[in-house]
């Protein structure tokens, strides 16, 4: 096997081929933004644990324009998230069947998003009901 | 009996920290980082010390931030995990470790910071 030297497909920027794989990762990218909102947060409580002039400052710094822009960047990732996260999971899911009907993909996606909207609504609503 | 996956645990978290950050994601994210900050819809009031305190001293409040921040973590961590096997990284040890590490220090962080308030 050592002497042998067969043909080997190079995979170097094996996502950028296709339209396909190229939205695939995309939606794995997501993934970072995530990480770095919770990283955002565990600032905030660490600050917090500190004392109430560290706290001021963190807030402080998220009202600064760059922490304004990062945010409508993650904003527009985690709706990227949401969007996709209901689009495969008619694929990751077990099958559904109602009436002895298979329910249909672009249902099983059209819930979820309903899912999302209805549950982000209710904490929007009900952080301003206790403020 | 043969040795048992450690994956479903790791895909477990995944699944979870996914559906969470899906459902309520994108709003926490408008109101923390747009909302409060700038005053848009929501008083910027509500980051004030004592509120912000207040609210993570009540059992309730201190689990809701722990459980976002955790199960973020615990999300983006398998998630990233298993991209970087995509772009050559062989799904062993180190990018096990530096991943998984990570989301396990961050949970670790959060509920003694949490605890400590």
């Amino acid at each position: 096997m050592m002497g042998r030297r067969t043909y080997v497909r190079p995979m170097d920027g094996w996502w950028r081929r296709d339209p396909f794989f190229l939205r695939y990762m995309a939606r794995e990218a997501t993934a970072i933004f995530v990480v770095a909102y919770a990283l955002t947060l565990l600032a905030g409580i660490a600050r917090l644990s500190q004392g109430e002039s560290a706290f001021d400052a963190w807030v402080a710094g998220l009202r600064s324009a760059p922490a304004v822009a990062l945010h409508v960047l993650l904003l527009v990732a985690f709706l990227y998230h949401t969007l996709t996260w209901f689009q495969i999971m008619p694929k990751t899911m077990p099958p559904v069947v109602i009436a002895g009907r298979k329910m249909v993909p672009g249902t099983i996606t059209a819930l979820g998003l309903a899912a999302s909207a209805a549950a982000s609504l209710l904490l929007f609503l009900g952080l301003r009901a206790i403020a | 009996m043969s040795k048992r996956s450690t994956q479903p645990i790791f895909w477990l978290l995944f699944g979870a920290g996914g559906m969470l950050s899906a459902l309520i994601g994108w709003m926490l994210v408008f109101i923390t980082g747009i909302a409060i900050p700038l005053g848009i819809l929501l008083a910027p009031d509500l980051f004030s010390y004592q509120k912000v305190l207040a609210f993570h001293r009540h059992w309730a409040g201190a689990a809701f931030t722990f459980v976002v921040i955790s199960l973020f973590l615990w999300h983006g961590a398998h998630r990233i995990f298993h991209s970087l096997h995509d772009l050559g990284v062989k799904a062993h040890a180190p990018s096990a470790w530096a991943c998984y590490g990570i989301a396990m220090a961050g949970t670790l962080a959060a509920a003694g910071l949490l605890l400590s308030l």
